[in-house]
């Protein structure tokens, strides 16, 4: 269980060439032109999506324009998504702070202390890993019925944060066994108690491991689909991916408001996917491959 | 490393007590009501089942085979696809050329899209009135009409396509993250001893990539079986079942049959096949050996 975080600046390399690798160069048109083709695949979804949800109804123009926001207007006040935004958004944030939380308390745990039954709590939670979630659907509905939480924004952050749990616990205490305890022991000597030296040496040397665990629990928690299908059935409580479905659910697709549905469901986590995208490699790097 | 006081019991105990009582203790049910006759319609029925659902399962019930059929061979082609193509992406913007950052960022960004959002906007690309085959045979490149969602050829095709979409990016992120650990100077020494591009990606890149790509490809099958949003809003399962995963069978017995006993037992079936494929994947792919 040797978690080992590379150093940003390793994983960030440097943008010039190395000095015997210059003579077998690619070429450019060798990089461009599939890099090209991809970006094509990837990109022209997204621009499918944009020009349907800004361009006016029955227009078929392939420009957004003249640009509208009448799809916004209908879907954010008439279709409830200014209500599934406040949902998701609530979801996600009380996921994120419960899975950051939870994760750090055990993942100090797990790289500063040697104790009965750590190895087994670390094997069981690389074991939920294949937990499947849609498979958890029924017992879960059991729980949260018997503890009244069915329809229940909070039982989507309980679900989330569960799920979420163990990847995170690996990440950071990989993260803190990276910290040299010496660095901790000088503020005990300074007279700091475990506590006071955790937040004062150890957490800010934390930020980005935080911010992976937290960005990941925000995305995840934003996705979910199946676990806010199931658990909540109430239309004011619904979550955006739920209202979004609905959308899709009509026999007459209304496809600007589908396309203004997708960008509402898409602004946040393109926002904070620009925010950790620099991050996301090192962070894939440290946690799930070499956990 | 410090010694055993309580401290770390109660560090861990949050997220222990959390994976306790909404994963393990869930799981653990799972397994008591595949035993049982549980419908929540039909209360008069419910009891002690013994090995009665198992058996309707493997000898009664050809949706389960179905669906199980498909699950593999949705999982195959899906891993397969994206492994290659995320290998080559990955290999791509590991080169040194000008634009590199935002390419990566641009090519990596379907990663954070939602599977609902996905079939929104795949959903808008394949529509015969709205997709990019209508602006094709504007140009006369095409026929009109093509409706690849409805046509039961190509309604397949059509969901691998939106799921790599999607897909494509995890590996290009895990793979990047391994390809950026691998020692320069080897590369450099097989460079002055005249090795081709190809020999050394056979010889030095896929060696070292080995234990990412074992690890990232199980990771992803489990992933891709158990994952439910994009067919379920894509295709529904249809047409006929057609695209009726196991995990979507199960969601579907849970949430319109309300037959939890029978669910539960397809559950613990998908759970078994899950936890051998994973136990055997690892052993026959001889993860963590020198390669």
């Amino acid at each position: 269980m040797t978690t080992v975080l590379e150093r940003p600046e390793a994983a960030v390399s440097p943008a010039r060439p190395a000095p015997g690798r210059s003579a077998q160069r690619v070429s450019r048109w060798q990089i461009w032109a599939p890099l090209a083709l991809y970006l094509l695949f990837t990109l022209v979804p997204f621009y499918w999506m944009l020009v349907f949800a800004f361009r006016p109804r029955g227009s078929s123009s392939l420009l957004p324009w003249p640009i509208t926001f009448d799809n916004f207007a209908t879907v954010w006040n008439d279709l409830g998504f200014a209500m599934f935004f406040r949902n998701s958004l609530m979801v996600g944030l009380a996921s994120l702070v419960a899975t950051t939380l939870i994760a750090l308390a055990g993942g100090y745990a797990l790289a500063r202390y040697e104790f009965r039954g750590k190895r087994a709590f670390m094997v069981g939670m690389l074991c939920t890993q294949f937990i499947p979630g849609a498979m958890m659907l029924i017992p879960l509905f059991e729980i949260f019925r018997t503890l009244g939480l069915v329809n229940s924004l909070w039982s989507l952050v309980i679900a989330e944060t569960v799920f979420q749990l163990p990847l995170s616990l690996i990440l950071i205490s990989g993260f803190i066994k990276n910290i040299p305890v010496e660095l901790e022991q000088a503020a005990w000597v300074d007279g700091c108690g475990r506590l006071r030296g955790f937040l004062a040496v150890v957490l800010p040397l934390l930020r980005p491991a935080l911010v992976a665990v937290g960005s990941f629990a925000f995305i995840h928690s934003w996705n979910n689909f199946l676990f806010a299908l199931m658990f909540v059935n109430e239309q004011e409580k619904f979550t955006v991916p739920v209202g979004l479905s609905y959308t899709l659910g009509e026999f007459s697709v209304d496809f600007g408001a589908l396309a203004a549905g997708g960008v509402v469901a898409a602004v946040p986590v393109v926002l904070v996917f620009a925010f950790i995208q620099k991050y996301l490699v090192q962070g894939m790097s440290a946690g799930a491959v070499k956990g | 490393m410090a010694r055993a006081t309580r401290t770390p019991y109660l560090l861990i105990a949050p997220a222990l007590i959390a994976m306790l009582g909404f994963l393990v203790y869930p799981m653990a049910s799972v397994v008591y009501y595949s035993l049982q006759h549980y419908n929540v319609t039909k209360p008069w029925d419910n009891g002690f089942a013994g090995l009665d659902n198992f058996r309707t399962l493997l000898f009664e019930d050809p949706l389960f085979w179905q669906s199980l059929g498909f699950s593999v061979k949705w999982v195959a082609v899906e891993v397969t696809l994206q492994l290659l193509f995320g290998l080559a992406l990955a290999l791509i913007v590991n080169e040194t050329f000008v634009g590199r950052a935002l390419s990566r960022a641009l090519v990596f960004s379907p990663w954070a899209v939602s599977g609902v959002l996905t079939t929104g906007i795949w959903v808008l690309l394949y529509n015969p009135t709205t997709g990019v085959s209508r602006y094709l045979a504007d140009l006369g490149l095409m026929e009109y009409g093509a409706a690849p969602l409805a046509d039961p050829d190509t309604v397949f095709s059509a969901a691998v396509v939106a799921e790599l979409w999607r897909g494509v990016p995890f590996f290009a992120i895990l793979l990047l993250a391994d390809l950026q650990s691998a020692a320069k100077e080897l590369y450099e020494a097989a460079s002055v001893d005249g090795a081709s591009r190809v020999r050394r990606f056979f010889h030095i890149t896929l060696p070292h990539l080995k234990d990412a790509i074992i690890l990232s490809t199980l990771l992803r099958c489990v992933w891709e079986f158990n994952n439910v949003d994009l067919l379920y809003t894509l295709t529904g399962g249809g047409p006929a079942h057609a695209t009726t995963t196991l995990p979507l069978y199960v969601a579907s017995k849970a949430a319109q049959a309300h037959d939890f006993g029978y669910g539960s037992a397809l559950t613990t079936a998908a759970f078994l096949i899950l936890t051998f494929f994973s136990i055997a994947y690892l052993r026959l792919s001889k993860f963590g050996a020198k390669a």
